[in-house]
């Protein structure tokens, strides 16, 4: 029983593997197997650029795809990911006002702050979809994209404003790792930390789904889980923004696929969320660089248009469902 | 025993209880009845915690339930709501081995296995385990949710409304199965819409309308057509079977 579960797990590694080999050998500059230890140019790519560059993909998908259950548990929806409710948002706007206020605040100031405002936007979208009639579950994201349709304006007037607006469209809105190199991306694995918190809680956040009802009459404060839940959510949204930018698609696509073949079994699902998550991002990031070698294309326009394709397919898949 | 006392529950500005006090007495089944809108939800759901109290006080074997934390109260007593919308995505066993969760807290022992074996057996879902519950019919689901608050091996089980969605057979089997509880010492509040199967396995029967406690006592004294009729105001006859009263709504 155990075994069989395991599998999927077992498949998406033996993905990763070959995938992120890939993802080490391709770039502008060639490397070949061959070079491996002789030159010593080729080991400084491998260890400043290549190495960073797929080991931030692989925790960017993973931790993206743990916050979209997560979330998805916590709203009892299934359409609604970090990037549609406002949290992405929220966390830009406050990686924003860092940036006007003290601009020379060091990273982890911005971590902070753009953490904070994530919570709080999150907060407010929990907040919003609290009174709507449990029956309309397709209201839930609806809610959830007005939300953020309308903290990313407020982003956009600001940026507008203050004349930054290359900052938030080339680099808070488009998600991408061409410019991940060693030194700059760690940030992330706390990232992964926060998601890693969420595998301790697996089953908390599996009784959550249930309902308020059901979660105490288990013995388990549901106000406590969501905000456990909330930390989660904010905090791995706001550090992915904080390195790489958004990246859309890969909480709602990686869960929701997850969830039709396993369930909503958290413990015995997460492991294969997140191995999800990463295979999907780094597949696209490798597509990415391939389709105009030897330049680049964002992943998350990758991401945007193989996640819309998957999404689709969900769609016409599944039925509306809660 | 669960105490009650001085309870009262406004939604909005409508009282939906009003100054309730009450006893249940322990090791024994209660039948909560009454018409639509009586208040028996509520006071089941208020007694389990599962919405805030307002004004009241009400204690579960001496243990004041605002007061107590709620990890204990879920060892004392397990509560079936009946608001069982689903929107996990689960299996029969997963969901039931839930019920285990307040004793073990995510690391099931052998017992709590064991526990959940029986729980599912004891509703014939034994050859459900490993689906998905969206693929069970109303009734199954039902019984999938009742054996989840079963296995959570409470002193006390709230359950609003078991036998809704179930046919006759699961619907006696299950009050067969309440009442063998009894037999080993655990108590039952149970909220039940066909008053025959309170007048046929309670011990105790509370008739509620209008958000006041209109009669209790045993069956015999409750199930009478004098007190059934002005609660439900219509007219209908009593007779007995086996000694038990048997209530003629239907004619």
């Amino acid at each position: 029983m155990a075994g069989k579960r395991m599998r999927p797990t077992f498949i998406l590694i033996g993905l990763l593997v070959p995938l992120s080999v890939a993802s080490l050998l391709i770039g502008a500059a060639g490397i070949g197997f061959a070079d491996f230890g002789s030159d010593p140019h080729m080991s400084l790519i491998m260890t400043v650029s290549r190495l960073p560059r797929t080991v931030a993909v692989i925790l960017t998908g993973a931790a993206l795809a743990i916050a979209g259950v997560v979330m998805q548990q916590m709203v009892r929806n299934r359409f609604v990911e970090p990037g549609t409710t406002g949290t992405a948002e929220s966390a830009a706007f406050g990686l924003l006002a860092v940036t006007i206020v003290a601009p020379a605040s060091p990273i982890w100031v911005k971590m902070v702050v753009a953490s904070l405002a994530a919570m709080a936007g999150t907060a407010l979208f929990l907040r919003l979809i609290r009174r709507l009639p449990a029956r309309e579950v397709l209201l839930v994201p609806v809610v959830g994209l007005i939300l953020s349709g309308v903290l990313g304006a407020i982003v956009t007037f600001v940026g507008w404003q203050t004349d930054l607006l290359q900052l938030i469209s080339i680099w808070l809105m488009t998600g991408e790792f061409s410019g991940v190199i060693a030194g700059r991306y760690e940030l992330l694995w706390f990232a992964a930390g926060a998601a890693a918190l969420a595998w301790f809680a697996a089953d908390r956040f599996s009784i959550l789904g249930l309902g308020r009802e059901t979660t105490t009459s288990l013995g388990l404060n549901p106000d406590a889980v969501m905000r456990l839940g909330l930390v989660v959510v904010s905090v791995v949204t706001a550090l992915v923004i904080v390195t790489v930018g958004m990246i859309p698609f890969v909480g709602l696509v990686v869960p929701n696929i997850v969830a039709r073949r396993m369930g909503d079994n958290l413990r015995a699902t997460l492991p294969v969320t997140a191995a999800g998550g990463a295979t999907l991002v780094l597949t696209c990031d490798i597509v990415g660089r391939l389709v105009r070698f030897p330049y680049e294309v964002p992943v998350g326009t990758i991401l945007g248009v193989v996640g819309s394709g998957l999404f689709l397919w969900l769609l016409y898949r599944e039925p509306a469902r809660g | 025993m669960i105490c009650v006392e001085q309870l009262s529950h406004n939604v909005g500005k409508t009282p939906v209880l009003q100054n309730i006090s009450l006893e249940i007495p322990k090791g024994k089944v209660t039948a909560l009845v009454g018409p639509n809108g009586a208040g028996k939800s509520t006071l089941l759901s208020l007694i389990g915690r599962l919405m805030p109290l307002q004004t009241g006080r009400i204690s579960v074997d001496g243990a004041d339930i605002v007061q107590t934390p709620t990890r204990d109260l879920a060892r004392m007593m397990a509560v079936l709501s009946q608001t069982n919308t689903l929107g996990s995505r689960l299996r029969v066993r997963e969901l039931v081995g839930f019920g285990r969760w307040p004793h073990h807290q995510g690391r099931p022992t052998n017992e709590d296995e064991q526990l959940i074996a029986q729980a599912l057996e004891a509703l014939d879902l034994t050859t459900f385990g490993d689906r998905f519950l969206e693929e069970l019919s109303g009734g199954q689901r039902q019984r999938a949710f009742i054996a989840m608050t079963l296995a959570q091996g409470a002193d006390w089980l709230l359950l609003d409304e078991p036998l809704a969605a179930l046919d006759m057979a699961f619907a006696r089997r299950i009050m067969a199965q309440l009442a063998a509880l009894r037999e080993a010492g655990r108590s039952v509040v149970v909220v039940v819409h066909d008053i025959n199967h309170a007048a046929a396995w309670a011990d105790h029967v509370i008739a509620m309308k209008a958000g006041r406690i209109a009669a209790q006592g045993p069956p015999e004294a409750v199930c009478t057509s004098q007190v059934l009729g002005d609660i439900y105001d219509m007219e209908l006859r009593v007779t007995q079977i086996e000694g038990k009263p048997l209530v003629l709504h239907h004619l």
